[in-house]
This record gives structure tokens, sequence and C-alpha cells, in this order.
């Protein structure tokens, strides 16, 4: 699949080879001069629990300790379960980022365990086109002439075996990760490089190649070195259908009896501006069409039937290059592509750029310039070593700050899974196959709430990916759908999705809405609730039906404290993160 | 302060002065029923984006220029040939419509579409990203404009009511070009534009979230989140009153199906309900036809075919309305002339806009025609742009919504009349 490139890869590990892994040297090392890196131990040590390899040590801050874990569990991952406090104040806050920066020594196997419904994960895209493989041509024209009813529609085509399966799975594990995922910087990182890299997964083929994509581009490299995903993007089919580079040659090529071929810019022009130098990063339209020449010949073999990377030397233009000043010589056939990569993956405008939009992610919408200054210095520094550069952000006084904390609001995806989080729901996995057909998984429900709050997962069609900016997501339409969310996740009204509230206020005495309304702010918002939304909570206590619940002599509906929650979860404090 | 909490706050200000609060029915619904009877009807704009880059060559096809099929092989659209449906739709001799664009021929020969072609930014951005922030922002070249034009415009031209509803965009985003201190309402779907407790908005359950959620949003306007909490509960009490989805497409309008479809479908119905709607917005993807863009037929066609049932459609359905309706369609540029290596366009620089409406003098192509000859062209390869997208929207603002020539529209750039295309009556 990628040639080029010998990956250093940590296989995900069982729980107890971790101790023994741990010291093998797996996982990438960082850069000489990183903070913090302790030689590994000789391998025949077995320390249970080594050393963090990197330091964290967080800036001094106005915030109060619990403020400053919960900002981090907010920043660093998809906020806070119940109970999540207490632990990470027992472990220490910065030895839980010590530990979310080595992903590969958490275990995770309740994750392991679910994601064991969504088989399409772990498939490849030729495997996957041939299990759910598009229609047949004569049976879409037989389909859209009307000549055959809904059955014999699903006896041809069936449902289980239709390529919209895969995505609805990869939507269903990604929400799923989010949710249950130990490893939560691991799985927001992987959220940010593949917006970062987008590719729209229904875009023609692009279906069958996303699940790869991710799995073997974006994720391995997630926390790795930058250089390394833009290698591992630059030649994944995913990414050269979605921006056409597999069709791009040389322009002078003629295909006998297929006519003239020529350059196509998509790609080249998307890897200037998105993916490293950035708009404003100094480069020309005459740079867009050499770093063009340079990546011709790079396509994908059958790229229909989910075939792999491969360089055509014909379609290839063997030409010299000028790509922002440096020349490429002439023949350098398929190392061309890496030699952009390197200039690229070093410019000064990549750091400041890819900077910023990490500052932009973990700190503020508008990002402090002084702050992108020293994350730029690091990347320059490392080489752009990821986690290196994380610890950077996580470690500068404007992170933790006070003015940073709840600065942020949640995006579709955070404010979906961070609600299930908060409430400590349940996803159900998939129907079985012969399961009703009305039956749906609890984690499509929730991507399919994403979908409805303006973010549909897999689905952003520009390049640009989404937006990480509140004036992207905060609008009437999309506010009352996070309303609805909260009041349909806390009624236990989502298919798929069990919550139960009522359990968080036992041992509370129902006669005393306050006492129950304070259980459920300290649950959903450990109690960092506004005095304003506190006295809001409070006058809905008086509503004739939350009086009649709490006087009943059967107990309270559940309903009731259900639309608590609701209001909690739907309250401009759980926007915000 | 952010200009968006500045705004919240002049407008929530406003309101309370008004007296409006959470009991009763508010002033401002009031007036609005009270104004359906009397009140002249308000002009109202339909901006439609074509994001991604529609090829304008192959939308509105200069067949007459000897250039045209030279650069364009596989994918030139065939010249015009009487009878003969799947060919370009001759206009005046020299330009043509797509055929998949033929619904909104009637239009042309009824002289209430007219088309601005060679149209653009003057700035050189060959990004998808960066064009249609100048386009929304109105400031090409300038990233740091916080509100789009269609915001300063209607900020230009205060309404005492602080009717919701004066700008609405279809969609689960707000877009930049209605962002700004007027306000606008962004909503993915009428139906779906209310708090659902469980059984349903009408249930009493769900009265008390909803009053509940408004509460807590109604505490202050401090920033973007508390500003558009306020608004959203206004917009949701004036549309539960107006109750437009009960308007059944009328004129026998057929909507194609999909988003697009369904957009317009939806802002018909908010401009039939009375709800004083000025700006509607909404947005159309899948122009961006690197590869396989096709000619007659194909993808671009598919594409063209959608945008143009949508378009004709929404003027059947609002029928006389449409005497107060301009509809603009932009895009952020077009593509290359020339054809690319897989039978499809690179992002280029000039394309072409629609206005359709009763106020438009339509029937006739508007703009200086460039040239498609080699040397003609932006940079060699492009469709050079001979009418700043600014004028023409400048056009449409003044002459249509009644936004004054002092407004500040279009900062840096200098509105006169001089300068408009000239398409509004």
């Amino acid at each position: 699949m990628r040639p080029l490139e010998p990956r250093r890869t940590c296989a995900v590990l069982a729980p107890g080879l971790l101790a023994l892994a741990l010291v093998s040297g797996c996982s990438s090392s960082p850069p000489a001069g990183a903070g913090g890196h302790t030689p590994p131990a000789p391998p025949s040590a077995r320390i249970v629990e080594p050393p963090p390899r990197y330091r964290v040590t967080l800036a001094a801050s106005t915030l109060r300790e619990d403020q400053r874990i919960l900002h981090v569990l907010n920043r660093l991952g998809y906020g806070p379960r119940p109970g999540d406090l207490e632990r990470v104040r027992q472990m220490g806050v910065e030895r839980w980022i010590q530990r979310q920066l080595e992903p590969e020594r958490i275990p995770d196997t309740v994750l392991e365990a679910a994601l064991g419904d969504y088989p399409v994960l772990a498939m490849s895209a030729a495997d996957l086109y041939r299990d759910y493989p598009p229609p047949r041509q004569q049976d879409v024209q037989r389909f859209q002439s009307g000549q055959m009813t809904p059955q014999e529609i699903r006896e041809v085509f069936p449902p289980e075996r239709r390529p919209a399966v895969i995505n609805a799975q990869l939507q269903s594990a990604k929400i799923t990760r989010a949710v249950l995922s130990e490893r939560q910087l691991q799985e927001v990182m992987v959220d940010f490089w593949f917006n970062h890299f987008n590719v729209y997964a229904l875009k023609g083929p692009v279906r069958w190649m996303t699940a790869a994509y991710e799995r073997e581009a974006i994720r391995p490299h997630a926390l790795g070195r930058f250089r390394d995903l833009v290698v591992a993007t630059a030649h994944h089919p995913a990414m050269l259908y979605y921006l056409d580079n597999w069709l791009s040659t040389r322009d002078d090529l003629v295909v006998p009896g297929r006519g003239r071929r020529g350059l196509n810019e998509n790609y080249a022009r998307e890897l200037l501006e998105l993916h490293t130098l950035g708009v404003d990063g100094g480069y020309s339209q005459q740079d867009v069409v050499e770093v063009a020449r340079c990546f011709t010949g790079w396509t994908i073999e059958r790229p229909q039937q989910g075939g792999g990377y491969l360089f055509r030397p014909l379609a290839h233009d063997r030409g010299a290059k000028h790509v922002l000043g440096t020349t490429i010589p002439a023949g350098g056939g398929q190392e061309d592509g890496l030699a952009v990569i390197d200039l690229l993956a070093r410019h000064p405008s990549t750091a400041r750029f890819i900077a910023t939009k990490l500052v932009r992610r973990f700190v503020r919408d508008d990002p402090p310039k002084a702050l992108v200054d020293r994350v730029a210095g690091v990347f320059r520094k490392t080489d752009g070593d990821i986690r290196t550069v994380l610890v950077a952000i996580i470690t500068s006084s404007e992170f933790i700050s006070a003015d940073t904390y709840h600065a942020k609001t949640k995006t579709p995806l955070e404010v979906v899974a961070s609600a299930l989080r908060a409430l400590d729901g349940r996803l159900e996995p998939p129907p079985a196959p012969g399961a009703p057909a009305r039956a749906v998984g609890g984690g499509l429900t929730l991507a399919r709430q994403v979908a409805r709050l303006g973010a549909p997962l897999y689905e952003a069609q520009p390049p640009t990916g989404y937006p990480d900016v509140a004036e992207a997501w905060v609008n009437a339409g999309a506010l009352l759908g996070r309303m609805n969310y909260a009041l349909a996740l806390a009624e236990n009204r989502l298919p798929g999705v069990r919550t139960d509230v009522g359990r968080f206020v036992q041992g509370v005495d129902r006669g005393q809405p306050a006492a129950v309304l304070d259980r459920i702010v300290s649950v959903v918002l450990q109690g960092e609730i506004s005095a304003s939304t506190r006295q809001v909570l409070v006058s809905q206590l008086d509503s004739p039906e939350i009086v009649r619940a709490t006087v009943d002599d059967r107990g309270p509906r559940n309903t009731d404290v259900e639309k608590l929650a609701a209001l909690v979860l739907g309250s401009p404090e759980f926007q915000r993160r | 302060m952010d200009p968006c909490t500045r705004r919240a706050f002049m407008k929530g200000g406003a309101l309370s002065a008004l007296g409006i609060g959470l009991g009763g029915m508010p002033r401002f619904l009031l007036r609005a029923a009270a104004a359906q009877g009397t009140a002249v009807r308000r002009k109202t704009l339909i901006a439609v984006f074509q994001r991604g880059a529609v090829d304008g060559l192959s939308m509105v096809v200069p067949h007459g220029d000897p250039d045209y099929y030279s650069a364009r092989g596989a994918i030139a659209i065939a010249r015009p040939a009487s009878g003969q449906p799947e060919t370009t739709v001759d206009l005046d001799g020299f330009f043509g419509l797509h055929p998949a664009l033929s619904p909104l021929k009637p239009l042309w020969d009824t002289r209430r579409l007219a088309i601005v072609h060679a149209c653009g930014s003057p700035d050189i951005t060959r990004s998808h990203f960066d064009a249609q922030d100048y386009m929304e922002s109105g400031t090409p070249g300038v990233k740091s404009t916080a509100d789009g034009w269609l915001a300063r415009g209607l900020q230009a031209t205060p309404r005492a009511s602080g009717a919701p509803f004066r700008a609405v965009a279809m969609g689960p985003q707000l877009p930049r070009v209605l962002r700004g201190e007027a306000g606008a309402v962004a909503m993915g779907s009428i139906a779906e534009f209310d708090v659902k407790g469980e059984g349903g908005a009408s249930m009493t359950g769900a009265v008390d979230a909803r009053r509940g959620f408004e509460s807590m949003y109604e505490q202050g306007v401090r920033d973007l989140l508390y500003g558009t909490g306020k608004e959203t509960f206004e917009a949701v009490k004036m549309l539960k009153a107006a109750a437009p989805q009960r308007l059944a497409p009328a004129n026998g309008a057929q909507y194609p199906r999909g988003r697009f479809g369904d957009s317009l479908k939806q802002i018909a119905q908010l401009i039939r309900a009375d709800i004083g709607v000025e700006v509607a917005f909404a947005d159309v993807g899948g122009w961006d036809t690197h590869a396989g863009q096709g000619n007659e037929r194909g993808q671009l066609a598919n594409r063209l075919g959608d945008f143009a049932q949508g378009l004709a459609a929404l003027e059947r359905d609002l029928g006389d309305r449409m005497d107060d309706v301009v509809v603009l369609t932009m895009s952020e540029f077009g593509r290359t002339v020339r054809e690319n290596g897989n039978r499809g366009t690179d992002h280029g620089h000039a394309t072409a806009m629609l206005v359709l409406g009763g106020p438009v003098r339509g029937g006739a192509v508007y703009g200086r025609w460039p040239g498609l000859r080699r040397d003609q062209l932006f940079e060699g390869r492009d469709l050079a742009v001979t009418t700043d997208f600014r004028a023409l929207f400048a056009e449409v603002a003044l002459r249509h919504l009644g936004v004054a020539p002092t407004a500040p529209l279009f900062p840096g750039f200098t509105v006169k009349t001089s300068g408009f295309p000239g398409v509004l009556v």
C-alpha cells in the first residue's frame, strides 16, 4: 500500500503483553532534545509502570484544582464521565496527561470489545469492495425504471451488503471510540488529523477506501511525526482519488486510443494550501503547477476496485521542477513527490500553520500570537514531532489560564459524545443480521445526531474539513438541535442509546427538589454552573409537573429528573469546553 | 466586545424596550400579524451560492466565440441545433444555456432572467475557501473582515420590529455572508425548528423544556452563544404562529428531490408566510469538476439540471410574489478555459451569475465579453473578470433592498451607480 516509507507503527497491544512491549521501543522516539525523553530500559527488564517519555508540568493558573482537571478532560478528550474527576484527582492531572501522550500504554479492552461489532474497520478496500459491492449497472437501470418492487430490490441488492453499510459502521465506530476509549487524546488527534487531511467518503470509490485511510494513514501517526502524516496521506488511494491526483499526468501524455492526458492541479494546490504551508504560506500559482508536476504518476491500481498506490513512470513528468525556489532535478521519478513533501514539512510556514490550527483546537478560536510563535518554534526544532508540540501547548500559561477555561464551544461531535459520557450512557450494539429493519445501534443513532448538528462524520465534502470556531456551530437551528438532543438523550428516547438519569439521584431526598438539582448539576457539570443558569433551574422546580412528581407517594416519575438533566445538558455551560 | 455580542446586546436592548417578555404574545408578533393585511410587501433577495466554483463556460456557453470549441474537446457543449434537445440552448446568437438549464429558458423569454458573464473577484486567489470567504465578506483580499456583506446591508436598513426572520439561511451553518450585527436565522428545516420534548412539541412537557431553555439563554447577552439563544426563541415563537409548513407548493411547482430543492421549497414557504423575510440564502455544492465533468450529459449536467429545476420551481411557486423578489446566484470563481487532462477543468477566474425575478431587466447577457483567445485570458489560462462581483451585488442591494449608497456594504470599494451592470429595473 505504501511502499516508499518504512512505517514505525505500534500494534494495539493486548494488556498482558503491555508491560513487556513498553520497553521494547516500539513507538517512535521523540527527537533529541525533546523534553523528558527517557532512554528505553534494557529488553530483559520488566517494568510495570515505566517512567513517562514526556513530562508535563502545567503552568500556574488561577483555576482551582478541580477546574484544571475538568479543563484538561474537556480539552484533551471528550469530557468527563461520572467519577472521572475523582479518578484524575487521585492519579494527578499531570500524570493523566502524560499517560494520554503514550496511548499505547493505556489498556483499552472495553473499547476493543465494542469495536468487534464493526468488522469494516479492519478490512482492506479490496475486501470491502468485494463484500459491499456497488449495485450492478443493469440493476440500477431496473431500480430507476420502477420495474422492481421494494422487496425485489432488497433481494437483488440486500441492505446489509450495500456500500452504505461501510460508512454507517465507520461513523458508529468513531462515536464509540470518542465515548468509550481510554485513549482520549489519541481519539481527539485522529479526529483532528482526519479533518486536516480530509477526504469525503461519499466521493465515488472513496467509500471503500476511507476505513483503510484512517487506519493506515492517520491513526498510526496521530501522535507521531507530521511529515509521516503527509507521506502517508499523499500515497493513500483515498487521498489520491479524492483530490484527483491519480488522474494527473505529464502534460504531453497521449494514451493510444484514449487521447491526451495532462496535469491536474487539485491535490497539489490543497497540499500547499490546506495540508502544509497554509494559504498565506508564500506560494504562487506556478508553485502549484510545479508541485503537480512532481506528483504526476502517483496513481492507484484499479481505483474502482479497491487497489493500492501505484507509480506509473510513463505518466510522470521527468523534467526538472522549481518549487518555492528549490530546484528538483530532472529524472527523480516518484522521489520528486517525496522531495516536495520534505521541503514542505520543514518549511517555516508549515510550522506556523500547523501550530495555529493546533492552538485553535486546544486553546481558543483566536490563537494567541505569542503562543503560536512558540509552538511553531517547537515544531521546527523537533522536525514536527506532534507529541512535543502538544506538550508545548498543554504546558503553556495560555492553555490553563482562567480566560481559556470554557472559551471553546463544543463542535457537534464533541457535544454529542460529551453528553453521553456525562450521563454514563450505554450504546447498544448494531442489530444482528435478520433483526427488525428499524433496529439501529446506538453509535449510528448518535452519528445521525452529529449530522443533524451540521457535521456528518466522514462526510465533509470540501477539502478544508469542518471549521473549528464557535461561529460555525452556533446558530438558531443548531442550538435547537442541541437542546433537542439533550432532551431525547436524558429522556432515554434515542434508539439504541440507553441512559438512566434516575440512578444519579438515588439516595437523594426527593422531597427536596433543590437537592435533586444539585446532584444533577454535580453529575453533569461537576457543579460548574453560573448563578443565572442555576436560578433558572431552581425556578423550573416550581413548575407544577415537577412538584406533582416529587410529592407522589409512588416515587417521582423519572421524566422530571430527566427533564432537569436535559436542561443542564442543553445549558450554555454544557455547550462549552 | 466582539461584533456578535454587540449585535445581540443592542438587539436585546431594543426588544426589551418594546416590552417583549416571556409572558404573553410578543409585540412584534402582534405587529406582524396586523401588518399582514395592510403593509406594503417587502422586497426579498434570495441568494444562492454554488460552492465549489461552477464552470461558467458550460453553464452559459459562449458558442459564438471561435476559441470556445478549440479550447474544449470532450467537455464542450454542442453548438445550438434547432430541434436537437442535447445542444446549447441559444439565447442571443452568441451565448446559450447548457441544455440542462432549459427550465430557465421561459424566464429568459419573458425577460425575467438576466445573466452577468465574466463576473468575479478582483482577487486572484484560486483557493475555494478564500474565494468564498471574500465573496461573502465582500472584501476581496482582506481576511480580517468580521461580518458578511448581506449582514451589513441589512444593518444599514434597520427595521424597528427587530423581526427575527429578516434574514434566514437554509442549512446547518450560518453562512459567512449573513454573519454580523443584523442577526440571521439558520435552520436545517422548518419542521425541526422547535424544542421537542417527550411526545412531540405540542405536549405540555415540551413547553416546560422550551421555557426552561429560553430562560437560561435569556440571562443576559454575554456572547455569541447567549445572543443566538435569545434570538432563537424569538424566531421559534414567530414560526409557530405563522406555521409556514402548511403552505404546499403553489401553481403546480415541483421541486427536485434533494437538499437544494428542499431548501428552495422552504424558502418559498417562509416568504409566503409573511414573516418579514428580506434575505434568504441557500447553497448547493458539487461544482468542483476536476475530472469527468461531462458535456451535455454527465456530472455537471446533473448538477445544473437540479439547479435549474429548483430555481424554476421556486419562481413558479412564488407566482405574483416574484414581482418583489430577486434571485441572485454566485460562485467563488470559474474554471480553466482549457479542458484539463482528465476531461475536467481546474480552478479558474471569472464565471457567470444569474439574476432572476420580476424587477430584473431580463433577456440579456450583461458585462463585457473579454474573449477566449489565449492572449485575452487572465494569466493565459482563465476567463478574465470584466464585472467585479461587488458592482453586481451592490446594484442588487441598493436598487432592490433599498440599501443606502453610503452604507459600508463593500469597504474599500466605491459604489457608483454608473458602474452597475444594469440588471435591475
